[in-house]
């Protein structure tokens, strides 16, 4: 990708370059028309959008750059999301993250809709209320219609927030796959054969909060999932990674319970920390292969297909290999304009397919967005509802 | 405590020489703001074990900052003036533990938005600094080599796919003691006994070179990594964690807790301790090591010539297994860790690019017993390929 000279250039204009890029990429690799040039941004169908509609958000809790995904070197890497996925799908090419860009705390910023400041290592709940509680106080939707996976132990307390009005009891459900194998294995033998999977936090791999929030334990994942331990525990021996795990996790919660709103964030990526470039592109493949498996279960299924919007985006990206504070790929430190700009895919009923949009959005744009999609005012968030969505 | 209120006194559990300095430019630190003084105390209390160029780069801010007016060092210093700071940063021990402040104030300016124009005051601060006082003229031009591959029989991957648009890829090297060859490229340009100037890097063990060569290797750290590998373990295996003490940990050890005190270079010492306490992976990965290791080198001791040699890391495992690497013979992942390498190349490249005289920089790098390899060098092309035969004597001969 080239990209001006951050010394004479604004961050705007390097943000600008970006997504021009991506876009030309796109249009390249998968003849991908603009939609702020051709049609503007009302929905296509939108008068034909179905009833009981439900939701999934993918995020990436470890962003990819461009230069490993949609420039022409990385497009190997991301085949599904390529060929499969955005021939169906509305990119945004031009996401911006303006907040702290650690994952917990990136992941619950968008999650909430607005930009929190809390210690992202710290086990604690956001300061804004969730879309799980704008979603379930609002519309009086039932625990068991919100969930999320989540990645690590980190995010125990993602589900619901501190806010005053709303809080313990309206948020979403929490999975923690990799507690709940932990749990399900009955001894540390067991624990070595799935060590592969257990892996915590790849930035801070010593890092293990106290647990606290609205997580399902074991004791519950057979009555939930209909899922006894020691089917789980069988099943996660022949997968190959934690997100793997949760993407069969988020598999188990749509065919049993067909949550209306359903996230999950993977963290596959992050090995990039370890500065092993091989493994961080293997983690792109993965994240790759398994949103293409989440369309696909979507399309299958009675209760989601055809009135599910997935939405897919990473948290943020990851530092250029030209800011010389940073070492390239292996973090997101240097708070440089390429690893705040990063993409969003969006797909289903009433949003236009084979679409670009190179139009700057928020990351804190995804929950008054959910917000027009479901009906629910997302009061305190401080992004708008994006157009081409809703 | 406010940089105003700075006396000799505060700098008294300072390393003799940094203690020396603080009290010189005590007058100059009392008029510069708090979001500013800590930064350049932690490069200043680490003087005693900075290699030459990153003391002519300390002396040159003292010089530049001196240089000014009081209207001038007050509009120069004001970016860092206007953050907005906390009591708490306030009562920080800046003066004695200036990276932990660091610490901290990044994680203030994060949490309070501010970041962004703590990096453009930096950026612009760094910028008029360099430009106060040119650096003097090379010797000699820089040469950069990395080898890369060790182990791999058969790779369908593109090497050199980012570097190939600077330089030269060659098909068709002929390589006989290789390794061996490169090194002794690198020994005829140490011919001066100038420290530091030149460096030799290896993921595994480092093979004889002459005793002027700063010499880092990822076996012969073995004992250290292993020391704090058990540091980590122990970490990792408690009921409750602190991130923010653990890393305090890393950074307060000191070289003899490690076994890297007795008999070695103090300055070597504490460059191969800040390897494994302030790099992410390079305790586990031999690949990571090596490119982190050349990073660092060539940021802090800007050398003439760099030899990097990648090998092997371990296979990815869960972090309890790769801590305990040092304890059983580990299973090796050749053809990740050439991908890895062929990266890390890239970034040694990228470096070398980022020092005073970049543009005269000669580099290359070399798929270890393989026919493949690239140079960069101004009097070769750019974007081309050579499917002729050459010695790769030769062909390192033309640009060191």
């Amino acid at each position: 990708m080239h990209l001006p000279d951050p010394k004479n250039s604004t961050p705007h204009e390097i943000a600008q370059a970006i997504s021009l890029s991506r876009r030309r990429f796109l249009q390249t690799a998968t003849g991908a028309v603009a939609a702020t040039t051709i049609f503007g941004s009302s929905p296509l169908r939108a008068n034909a959008l179905p009833r009981n509609r439900k939701v999934v958000v993918v995020t990436f809790g470890g962003g990819a750059r461009d230069d490993e995904t949609f420039m022409p070197d990385g497009q190997e890497n991301i085949p599904h999301l390529l060929y499969d996925l955005l021939p169906q799908a509305t990119f945004f090419t031009n996401v911006v993250n303006q907040g702290i860009l650690g994952h917990y705390v990136a992941t619950a910023s968008i999650v909430t809709g607005a930009y929190e400041t809390f210690n992202n290592f710290a086990a604690v709940s956001p300061n804004n209320p969730t879309v799980f509680e704008y979603f379930r106080k609002d519309l009086k939707r039932p625990a068991t219609d919100a969930w999320v996976v989540a990645p690590s132990n980190g995010f125990a307390r993602i589900g619901e927030s501190a806010h005053k009005l709303y809080g313990p009891g309206l948020g979403a459900g929490v999975i923690l796959p990799k507690r709940l194998l932990t749990a399900a294995l009955s001894s540390a033998a067991d624990a070595t054969r799935y060590e592969h999977l257990l892996r915590d936090n790849y930035e801070t791999p010593l890092y293990a909060p106290t647990l606290a929030g609205n997580q399902i334990e074991l004791n519950q994942l057979a009555e939930v999932l209909k899922l006894s331990a020691d089917d789980f525990a069988a099943h996660a021996r022949s997968l190959a990674s934690p997100d793997e795990l949760s993407v069969y996790i988020a598999k188990q919660l749509m065919r049993h319970l067909s949550p209306s709103l359903l996230w999950v964030t993977l963290h596959d990526i992050d090995i990039a920390h370890s500065g092993t470039f091989s493994l961080y592109i293997d983690g792109i493949k993965r994240s790759d292969r398994l949103c293409a498996e989440l369309w696909q279960t979507i399309q299958k299924d009675p209760e989601y297909a055809g009135k599910t919007t997935l939405l897919i985006l990473p948290d943020f990206g990851r530092d250029s290999d030209i800011d010389s504070g940073g070492n390239g790929f292996q973090h997101h430190r240097t708070g440089d304009t390429l690893s705040r700009t990063t993409w969003m895919i969006a797909m289903g009923p009433g949003i236009r397919e084979n679409t670009v949009v190179d139009r700057p959005i928020q990351s804190t744009d995804l929950v008054p967005t959910l917000g027009s999609l479901f009906g629910f005012e997302a009061r305190y968030s401080t992004g708008k509802p994006v157009p081409e969505v809703v | 405590m406010l940089p105003e209120q700075l006396t000799p006194a505060n700098f008294d559990a300072y390393p003799p020489e940094a203690k020396a300095l603080a009290a010189a430019q005590i007058d100059l630190l009392r008029r510069l703001p708090l979001a500013f003084v800590p930064l350049l105390l932690r490069e200043l209390i680490a003087y005693d074990w900075k290699f030459p160029a990153e003391r002519a780069d300390l002396d040159r801010q003292f010089t530049y900052l001196n240089g000014l007016s009081p209207e001038q060092l007050v509009a120069a210093a004001a970016p860092f003036a206007n953050l907005k700071l906390t009591v708490a940063l306030e009562k920080n021990d800046w003066i004695n533990s200036p990276a932990i402040f660091s610490e901290q104030l990044s994680a203030h300016l994060w949490a309070t938005h501010q970041i962004d124009a703590f990096r453009t005051a930096a950026i612009d601060y760094v910028a008029k600094a360099n430009a106060a006082k040119p650096d003097p003229p090379l010797p000699m031009h820089r040469l950069a080599i990395a080898v890369i591959g060790q182990g791999v029989a058969k790779n369908d991957y593109r090497l050199f796919r980012k570097l190939r648009p600077q330089g030269t890829y060659y098909t068709q090297v002929k390589h006989a003691n290789g390794v061996k060859t490169l090194l002794d490229a690198v020994a005829a340009r140490a011919r001066t006994e100038w420290p530091y100037n030149h460096w030799y890097i290896d993921g595994g063990a480092a093979a004889p070179v002459a005793s002027h060569i700063a010499t880092v290797s990822y076996t012969s750290l073995a004992a250290p990594r292993a020391t704090l590998q058990a540091r980590m373990t122990k970490t990792y295996e408690a009921s409750v964690f602190d991130p923010e003490a653990f890393r305090t940990m890393l950074a307060q050890t000191k070289p003899e807790e490690v076994g890297l005190g007795a008999g070695g270079d103090p300055v070597l010492n504490r460059f191969q301790l800040s390897l494994l306490t302030e790099g992410s992976g390079t305790q586990v990965f031999a690949t990571t090591f090596v490119q982190w290791a050349a990073r660092e080198a060539l940021r802090r001791a800007q050398p003439l010539t760099l030899f990097a040699h990648f090998t092997p890391r371990q296979r990815d495992k869960p972090m309890n297994e790769l801590l305990a690497e040092t304890q059983k013979r580990p299973e090796l992942d050749p053809l990740g860790s050439l991908i890895d390498a062929d990266m890390g190349a890239y970034y040694t490249w990228l470096n070398l690019q980022r020092l005073p005289e970049a543009e005269k920089a000669a580099f290359l790098v070399w798929f270890e017993d393989h026919q493949e390899a690239l140079a960069i060098a101004p009097s070769l092309g750019r974007g081309k390929q050579s499917d002729q035969s050459i010695e790769l004597a030769d062909l390192v001969g033309q640009i060191a």
